[in-house]
């Protein structure tokens, strides 16, 4: 498969752009330690959140049960159901929007070079989320037709166009002869998460007092909405996007450089551009709509992983999915297990444990060129 | 499988009425649930409830909490060992819900309608699902009694009272209750007349639509915070008859909303605050 970022008759470089090449071997070799790591935390993780919850399980009640089937006789019919409709689609579910919104947090900022850039702060989430809400409250009138064509896609497929409009307005507004603002993207996406607001905002005057409950709890983000026909209908976005990325690094490195350079090296920025907005968009509406928005883990991931072994897309963006879907796992559990039996929204944990880093990073940069 | 001890025991110590084991675990998901099985002594139960479920005040002090009743936990319902959840309609998310009821633990949905027979099914359905068929119909007979009596009261008065009912006055903004909501039931059962009865459920009220609608009463519930500011202080609520009258009554939510055992001395309570002058007894509200 030929690099997407590659430009045909273009001279291969004989080594790639990086931040700092006298740090490069050292650092692949704390990327890849850290790949190592991360990996391994995943694995682990994924069996704790299996294992825990407000109902008590054993670890090995919980593993004859897996082995037994979702059909098995193991166990009593309501903890069969724990594990297999409620837990295990959940967990998989978390990992997989933890894994994007990690990973889009990632390709963000690197295709605007700045740390900041996240779907949720720059009106990406907001797109996506009011598209969604539309569909909720509209798709017993105006959207019957297309609610009813797409079914269970229809909010995936929805917040994904909203998304996409979202980032390629923000693009627009905040680039100019090839040069992206980061000041101007940001004052952009605010505009545009007011406007969303306003929309949204207009839907909720138009629905009913249940379908306002509903939109309340799943405005705050949440993954307690869990069911294997959500894991289906998001797969298909989340998972091309995390597959797609990968290709996508080696451009970004070249970005870094700014797109002049990054030109010269045999890089076509434009396409580059165009696909990573709309991998950006894909994962981002997809997880927007399968689990509300959840903010921060896009900013807080990248931003320790960049500590740990520098800016290198090649390791950024696997080691970001990992990690998102690690820290999504690990709030997840805190919001099933806090107030059990009751549930915290998980949007509230990301934000908390999110913005204070988030301060943490303002604070800083403070004084560097472009804030 | 978790088996408490203490489930244990009362599955020991309870003396089953019928053939059938009775619940000894009950999840109870909505206030008038919660109060119906507590008005029948049958509180020891009741192994959760949820955060509608603020009467009486034990009941939220004592026992586990699932949560609000729209934003349950499929996994945290689960999690109590129950032997049977009672549901009041509206429980939500669908989802949740959904996976509640593939578990294999009995579910019973109860119906939530404001009318009068809803009410009194409701007494009898929840009853009858911890045995106590026959308290349960007494329950119902005596509601219904009681409900016949302040209709039959009421029938003697010429000229309905004008009623609003707001659910929150927040800076300068009102939400007023109009037809399909439990307040929009309990004026019309209180024998007056709901001014915003044309709009469907709940919506913010246009000060100019206010002075419109002449209310001579303003019904509120009785809480503190932001939602339970001052209506007269906005100017248009304040012309109004109800206004220039200082009409504003507060009653506690879950008593005349709650849609449960108490529901026929809440009407009546509201009756005679609506109407001091038409010999209905005395206001139980303190």
């Amino acid at each position: 498969m030929r690099r997407l970022g590659a430009r045909r008759g273009a001279p291969r470089e004989a080594s790639e752009p990086s931040a700092a090449p006298a740090l490069a071997g050292d650092r692949s070799a704390k990327a890849r330690l850290a790949t190592l790591l991360l990996a391994l935390l995943l694995a682990a993780t994924l069996i704790v959140a299996l294992g825990t919850g407000p109902a008590l399980l054993s670890p090995r009640a919980v593993a004859a049960i897996l082995l037994a089937g979702p059909k098995g006789e193991v166990a009593s019919l309501a903890d069969t159901v724990i594990v297999w409709q409620i837990r295990l689609p959940r967990v998989l579910l978390g990992a997989l929007v933890g894994a994007s919104l990690g990973l889009v947090g990632a390709m963000m900022q690197g295709l605007f070079r700045n740390p900041l850039a996240d779907p949720g702060l720059i009106g990406v989430s907001s797109g996506a989320a009011f598209a969604a809400v539309a569909t909720i409250v509209l798709s017993g009138s105006v959207l019957a037709p297309f609610a009813a064509a797409l079914g269970l896609y229809a909010l995936p497929v929805s917040a994904f166009g909203g998304g996409l409009a979202a980032t390629l307005l923000i693009y627009r507004v905040g680039t100019r002869a090839g040069q992206s603002s980061v000041a101007l993207i940001l004052l952009a996406g605010i505009a545009l998460g007011a406007f969303a607001a306003a929309g949204t905002g207009f839907l909720v005057y138009l629905s009913n007092d249940n379908q306002l409950r509903d939109l309340t709890f799943w405005s705050l983000g949440g993954l307690g909405g869990a069911t294997w026909a959500k894991l289906w209908a998001g797969l298909p976005m989340m998972g091309a996007a995390l597959l797609a990325a990968p290709f996508l690094a080696r451009g970004l490195n070249g970005i870094v450089l700014g797109e002049a350079e990054a030109y010269h090296l045999g890089i076509r920025v434009q396409r580059l551009k165009r696909l990573t907005i709309v991998i950006v968009a894909l994962a981002t509406g997809a997880a927007v709509a399968v689990s509300g928005t959840i903010g921060f883990v896009g900013i807080v991931v990248p931003h320790l992983l960049r500590l740990w072994f520098g800016p290198d897309h090649r390791h950024l963006l696997p080691n970001a999915a990992l990690g998102g879907a690690v820290l999504l796992l690990v709030a997840d559990m805190a919001a099933r297990t806090l107030v059990a039996p009751a549930e915290l929204p998980i949007g509230i944990l990301t934000a908390a444990l999110g913005a204070p880093v988030f301060l943490w990073i303002l604070l800083r940069r403070r004084g560097l060129a472009g804030l | 499988m978790r088996t408490p001890v203490a489930a244990l025991l009362l599955a020991l110590l309870a003396v089953p009425a019928s053939a059938e084991p009775l619940p000894t675990r009950v999840v109870s998901i909505g206030g008038a649930i919660t109060e119906v099985l507590y008005a029948l002594g049958e509180d020891k139960r009741i192994a959760a409830v949820d955060t509608t479920s603020v009467y009486p005040p034990a009941a939220l002090s004592e026992k586990p909490n699932v949560g609000y009743m729209r934003g349950l936990s499929a996994e945290g319902v689960l999690s109590l060992s129950p032997d049977l959840i009672l549901m009041e309609d509206g429980a939500g998310p669908k989802e949740a819900v959904a996976l509640i009821d593939a578990a294999g633990v009995p579910v019973r949905h109860v119906p939530s309608g404001y009318s009068v027979p809803d009410l009194l099914q409701k007494m009898r359905l929840v009853a009858a699902a911890v045995g106590r068929d026959e308290e349960g119909e007494a329950l119902a007979q005596r509601m219904a009694g009681e409900l016949e009596a302040l209709r039959g009261d009421l029938a003697e008065i010429k000229s309905k009272r004008r009623v609003l009912f707001l659910l929150s006055v927040a800076d300068g903004r009102a939400n007023a209750a109009g037809h399909g909501t439990g307040a929009d039931a309990v004026i019309r059962l209180a024998g007056a007349e709901n001014v915003f009865g044309d709009m469907e459920g709940y919506k913010m009220l246009s000060p100019e639509s206010a002075a419109a609608l002449k209310p001579d009463v303003i019904l509120m519930l009785d809480r503190a915070g932001p939602g339970g500011g001052d209506p007269l202080a906005i100017p248009a609520l304040a012309a109004t008859p109800a206004g220039q009258a200082g009409a504003v009554i507060r009653m506690d939510a879950a008593y005349l909303l709650g849609f449960g055992p108490r529901t026929p001395a809440a009407l009546r309570d509201l009756a005679v605050r609506l109407y001091p002058d038409a010999g209905l007894g005395a206001s139980l509200v303190r």
